[in-house]
């Protein structure tokens, strides 16, 4: 109910807003949970596994049962958000979960009679026969019913941005402590951020009536400090979460930027920031604790702080008459409220022997009864409480229950920075001990428990009476415990009961306790339970709490929507598209094109309706009867220079470089330190101290790296330098038996006749006007050259080659099947990182006399050469040429032998040839070349494919074309 | 200039300027650690190796003992200059450096990255950022400049 | 995200740096037997505690050096130059 006048919202901004299809109204700086107490509704949940009537407990932070769907429609939707933390906005929809087909009637709440058959771990003792039903019947219908919420139906349409920043001072927190803290970091010097995750900055103060700070009114004092802060250049993010601690004082904040405005979608929905501080202050603040005691969680009993906060912020009746069970004196400030607020406080019953203090005081000075010494042992009510019963043997007829054991600092960030945590005695709280970082821990989340301990020196407070006490565990009550269940985690349904079960059952380990019972394990990750369960085990055991200790604090403090870490990496953005100078030609010409990595290449170029293999063949063809024309770009290119350059090869490459003369061209065979070929590539000598190394694309970076590595760290002494040059030539294959006719013309400056250019070779010359190394090199097995141009030059030269006439554009498939058809083969393809040159045919490329390069010591190894059966290169046909075979099958002996087969290798590439007219394909097959000639079987699930093995090469073994 | 990027596009608002840099020569030289040319900016990467910018067509003089690398990449990269009083913030969307001037100063210039594009970071002025990327991520990086610019309107 | 001293550049964050292995581990293929080769190949110390690491500022000045860092709370006690002893 709506109090005529009092706390901060305001009435003349009233907000329409829908929940679970019925409409009703709210004010500016409601959350929707208050806004719903103000209209009388008290039912707001289902329990997760017994489906029992919850209510609203908390005002902010820690709400377990108030969990909605909110979004006006599902590509705004998000699941398990808290009443209590979302606020207001005009237009909002909200729906209940966990409920069917309403929250009034709900059909789970069968299983809240059947509570007997459910405790905790029951799924792994029950629902086990018979077998087949486990899979078929219980499992699924047991997923189905676990989860809170639903996901939404549609893609998330709001966007998210990011950003990096870095200061002196990160304050968490802007409450009184933290509001303190970062004005003194300011008015020191250096950068501050100070970030809350509430709406408005002061934290406790939003809810102060009673205290004077500096003589002023609470209210007063902050919104003078606020605007000291702006005056500061303090940077202040409200409606921002720190919900992560990384390592080297770097915090994840999630803000959230117009969720509450309920518009269509104009700017960004939140930001991700990541905030690197010189010192982190962590002002957190403390959260209150229920009272673990049979039934009670009933709609209408709530945390006492909480019910204050509700009648003093926002202006909200919870009720007409409560009960008070409390173990902290706090209850009596909030039963004070209340009753000033016109609520009828039945009785305050306390669970200490003895309190007393200024609130004890003063709610007896008011009149209000006081039961020391009394516990709650029962409650009465269905959708909403209608009463209790005391220890005293009292039945108290009330509509809510207010309930407090105290106040728990909240120390996850302070542990997610592996700080450790420290039991105080005293208070039964842990505290931050020593840090790990530069972090420090202020006001309620260090324990402090007062106003005036919390803004720390320098401030004043008045008129605040002091306020202890607290109570850890389950609530002695006297019943048979059999029939009861008290409530530990609202959230995911553990009771006290549970905690017990789960020590009787031998879990010692917190960590087990807390997975074996789920307690802590939902989305409020434990906020209000896990230090009651803590003492649940503490008692059971008889172990001392500090003993036990926590579990481990673990990111996200609360949940954070995935589109928020996605950032702009999302539709286009995802990832660099990389397109080469001469893609644009290719796209208009109606490539298909392919990823390679990051790279788009064009895959193949179809006439009019032309499928893939009728391209390809088409291509194959035409390259080998004419002349075909092919984009390269994406080749990894590293320029190496300096006097030392060829000793560095050398060192590095299976190949000897140093007789290599300027102009010539060596196909060079790159090892890991173990002997396994890692990259490939042709590498040109432009000068004595010059190269021109090429990489796969793929390799080019992890080449560099090496190359790196070696040199920095093993060979220092070396003069010689890396510099990559993938992106500054484009190349451009010419290949076919008649390119050098259609090339010829185009270049000047260089002899590319035979005699002159023998393949192998490379010239700096001019083609097409334009600066070029030209390589006379081959990758179809044709006459064939790689003109690299400065990329800028790169489409127009393309286009005079094409112009020329006489040639057919081919992309990578074709470049597949044609170096196939001559057995040429694609590191990463043939090879899979355990492939040794001689495995794939390549021993002759070894520099035998060389005494050192990498991978060498490897290859010697004894166990190498004891290998006898290592798979080898070679060539398959099928016995019917129509069929190719698919990449990554098997070859067996006897297709008929018992499962498992014996494998003996697999198809590394399968084309079609129109070469050929038939199926080739390359395979690494154990003992292969001894097995050349023999046959095989390829066993697929339909059937048997009959195989033979050939040379690794298919036409022109001579190689007779390509030297033409 | 890859097609894909369209420079004559005007910039985003008033006070936020994103255009590609001027054609120009870039050389990277490996050796020594310092040397003298005249017309060159040199922004040093690392202790031995310098990028250097000079008018295009031109090949720096230098007077550097040898042995050195230099290698002309003018065509692997594009230049492009962020200029305005958001600079900094939009860069820091991707790039997770400290761009306070105390900790970036006008002259400073690094390799970093920006978001999944490696880039060099050249701080000409204290609201003027001059960007060097391999020209396949010169889109990718234009693109999300783009994008982050509709937050700083 | 770590920060991390690059002996070069100063503090940087984490992803400019690629990670190289345990340091100091000689490579002399001509000495190795196989055991001791096998071993340079394909074992490390994995120590719990004080573990002396190479980095790569590979977004970044390119070099490699040489650091410090306990296992356990990811501090990094020192950064040093390649080639030089641990300190």
């Amino acid at each position: 109910m709506r109090l005529a006048s009092g706390g901060r919202v305001d009435r003349a901004k009233p907000l329409s807003f829908v929940f679970d299809g019925k409409r009703y109204t709210g004010f500016q700086g409601d959350t929707v949970a208050s806004a719903l107490l103000a209209n009388g509704v008290h039912l707001v949940g289902r329990s997760f596994k017994y489906h029992r009537p919850r209510g609203i407990m908390a005002a902010g932070a820690g709400e377990p049962n108030a969990l909605f769907g909110i979004g006006r429609d599902e590509a705004h939707y998000t699941p398990n958000l808290t009443a209590s933390q979302v606020m207001l906005y005009d237009g909002l929809v909200a729906e209940s979960q966990n409920r069917s087909p309403s929250l009034e009637r709900d059909t789970g709440s069968l299983i809240d009679r059947l509570w007997r058959f459910f405790p905790a771990g029951f799924y792994y003792k029950t629902f086990m026969w018979p077998r087949k039903a486990w899979t078929k019947l219980f499992e699924p219908r047991i997923r189905e019913m676990a989860g809170l919420g639903r996901a939404p139906k549609a893609p998330d349409a709001a966007r998210y941005g990011q950003i990096y920043a870095h200061c002196e001072t990160l304050v968490i927190g802007a409450g009184p402590a933290g509001i303190a803290a970062a004005l003194r970091a300011a008015a020191a010097g250096g950068r501050v951020i100070l970030c809350d995750e509430q709406a408005e900055f002061g934290g406790s103060l939003l809810a102060e009536n009673v205290a004077k700070i500096d003589g002023l009114p609470a209210s007063d004092w902050l919104a003078l400090s606020v605007a000291e802060l702006q005056r500061l250049n303090v940077k202040m993010l409200p409606r921002s979460v720190a919900f992560g601690y990384f390592p080297h004082n770097m915090v994840g904040i999630a803000q959230d930027l117009t969720d509450y405005l309920g518009e269509p979608d104009t700017g960004i929905r939140g930001r991700l920031w990541q905030v690197r501080a010189g010192e982190v202050v962590v002002a957190t603040g403390a959260l209150e604790r229920p009272m673990v005691f049979p039934d009670n969680d009933r709609p209408g009993i709530m945390l006492a702080d909480s019910a204050r906060v509700f009648v003093e912020r926002y202006g909200v009746k919870p009720g007409t008459r409560a009960v008070v069970f409390t173990a902290h004196d706090e209850a009596y400030r909030a039963a004070l409220a209340l009753h000033e607020a016109g609520v009828e406080i039945a009785v305050i019953a306390d669970l200490r022997e003895a309190p007393a203090g200024g609130w004890v005081d003063k709610a007896r000075a008011a009149g209000l009864l006081v039961r020391p010494g009394t516990v709650v042992t029962e409650t009465s009510g269905h959708l909403r409480v209608t009463g209790v019963t005391l220890s005293t043997g009292e039945v108290v007829s009330c509509d809510l229950v207010l309930m407090s054991g105290g106040f728990t600092p909240s120390v996850h960030l302070f542990s997610q920075s592996r700080g450790k945590l420290k039991f105080d005695e005293a208070l039964q709280i842990f505290v931050p001990g020593e840090p790990a970082e530069a972090t420090r821990a202020v006001g309620a989340a260090a324990g402090a428990q007062t106003l005036a301990a919390a803004l720390g020196e320098g401030y004043t407070v008045a008129d605040l009476p002091d306020s202890g006490g607290g109570f850890l565990g389950a609530v002695p009550h006297g019943r048979d415990p059999a029939t009861v269940r008290a409530f530990v985690d609202f959230q995911n349904d553990v009771t006290a009961k549970d905690l017990k079960l789960a020590m009787l059952e031998g879990f010692r380990s917190i960590e087990h306790v807390k997975r074996y019972t789920t307690t802590g394990m939902a989305t409020d990750q434990g906020k209000t339970s896990n230090m009651n369960a803590l003492g649940i085990v503490s008692e059971a055991l008889g172990v001392p709490i500090p003993a036990i200790g926590t579990t481990t604090f673990r990111m996200p403090y609360t949940p954070i929507p995935f589109g928020l870490f996605a950032g702009y990496a999302r539709g286009e953005l995802f990832d660099p598209v990389r397109e080469t100078p001469i893609h644009s030609w290719a796209k208009e010409r109606g490539a298909v094109f392919e990823d390679v990595g990051q790279w788009k290449r064009a895959r193949y170029f179809p006439n009019g309706d032309e499928d893939m293999n009728a391209a390809v063949t088409r291509e194959c063809k035409a390259v080998r009867a004419g002349c075909g024309i092919f984009d390269a770009s994406t080749l990894g290119k590293i320029e190496i220079v300096g006097p030392d350059a060829a000793e560095f090869l050398n060192r590095m490459y299976v190949n000897t470089w140093t007789k290599l003369k300027p102009g010539k061209l060596r196909y060079g065979v790159l090892l890991r330190e173990d002997g396994f070929v890692l990259d490939d590539g042709v590498v040109g000598r432009m000068a004595e101290d010059r190269f021109h190394v090429t990489t796969t694309t793929g390799g080019a970076p992890r080449v560099l790296a090496m190359m790196e590595d070696y040199l920095q760290t093993e060979w220092p002494e070396l003069k010689v330098w890396l510099t990559s040059t993938t992106e500054q030539w484009a190349v451009i294959a010419v290949q076919g038996p008649k390119a050098r006719e259609i090339l010829q013309h185009l270049v000047e400056g260089a002899d590319i006749s035979n005699a002159a250019f023998p393949h192998m070779s490379v010239a700096e010359c001019k083609v097409a006007g334009v600066p070029a190394r030209l390589f006379r090199v081959s990758f179809t097995g044709e006459l064939g050259f790689e003109v690299n141009v400065p990329a800028d030059h790169g489409r127009a030269v393309w286009e005079a080659i094409f112009a020329s006439g006489g040639t057919t554009p081919y992309g990578t498939e074709t470049m597949h099947v044609l170096r196939a058809e001559k057995g040429y083969i694609i590191v990463g393809q043939e090879t899979d990182g355990t492939a040794t040159p001689d495995d794939v045919g390549l021993s002759w490329a070894i520099g035998k006399t060389k005494p050192d390069y990498v991978g060498k010591r490897a290859l010697a190894r004894a166990s190498m050469a004891a290998q006898d059966d290592r798979k080898q290169l070679v060539g398959v046909l099928t016995e019917d040429p129509g069929i190719v075979l698919e990449e990554g099958a098997h070859l067996v002996a006897d297709p008929n032998q018992p499962v498992p087969m014996k494998m003996l290798g697999h198809i590394t590439s399968s084309y079609w040839s129109g070469t050929l007219d038939r199926s080739i394909a390359l395979a690494m097959v154990r003992k292969g070349r001894s097995r050349i000639g023999e046959s095989f079987t390829v066993p697929l699930p339909d059937r048997n494919v009959k195989v033979t093995l050939t040379e690794p090469v298919f036409f022109d073994p001579e190689g007779v074309r390509i030297n033409a | 200039m890859p097609d894909s990027v369209n420079l004559s596009n005007p910039p985003r608002s008033g006070d936020l300027r994103a255009r590609a840099a001027a054609p120009m020569a870039r050389f990277s030289l490996r050796g020594p650690e310092s040397f003298a040319a005249e017309g060159v900016t040199a922004l040093r990467l690392g202790p031995d190796e310098f990028l250097l910018l000079l008018p295009e067509g031109e090949t720096p003089a230098l007077a550097v003992p040898e042995p050195y690398s230099l290698v002309d990449i003018s065509h692997r990269q594009i230049g492009i200059v962020l200029e305005g009083p958001a600079a900094a913030d939009m860069l820091n969307a991707g790039c997770p450096l400290d761009l306070d001037e105390r900790a970036f100063p006008v002259g400073m210039a690094t390799r970093t990255l920006f978001m999944k594009a490696d880039i060099v970071l050249w701080r000409v002025a204290e609201q003027k950022f001059h960007i060097e990327v391999w020209r396949s991520f010169a889109p990718y990086v234009w693109s999300l400049l783009e994008v982050i610019g509709l937050e700083y309107t | 995200m770590l920060l991390i001293d690059c002996p070069y550049c100063g503090k940087r964050p984490e992803i400019e740096f690629s990670y190289g292995g345990e340091a100091h581990i000689a490579r002399a293929p001509k000495d190795a037997t196989d055991k001791e080769w096998t071993a340079f190949l394909y074992q490390r110390g994995n120590a719990r505690g004080e573990h002396a690491e190479r980095w790569r500022h590979v977004r970044g000045c390119g070099k490699f050096f040489n650091a410090v860092r306990n296992t356990v709370t990811d501090h990094f006690l020192t950064t040093y130059k390649a080639g030089e002893k641990r300190p």
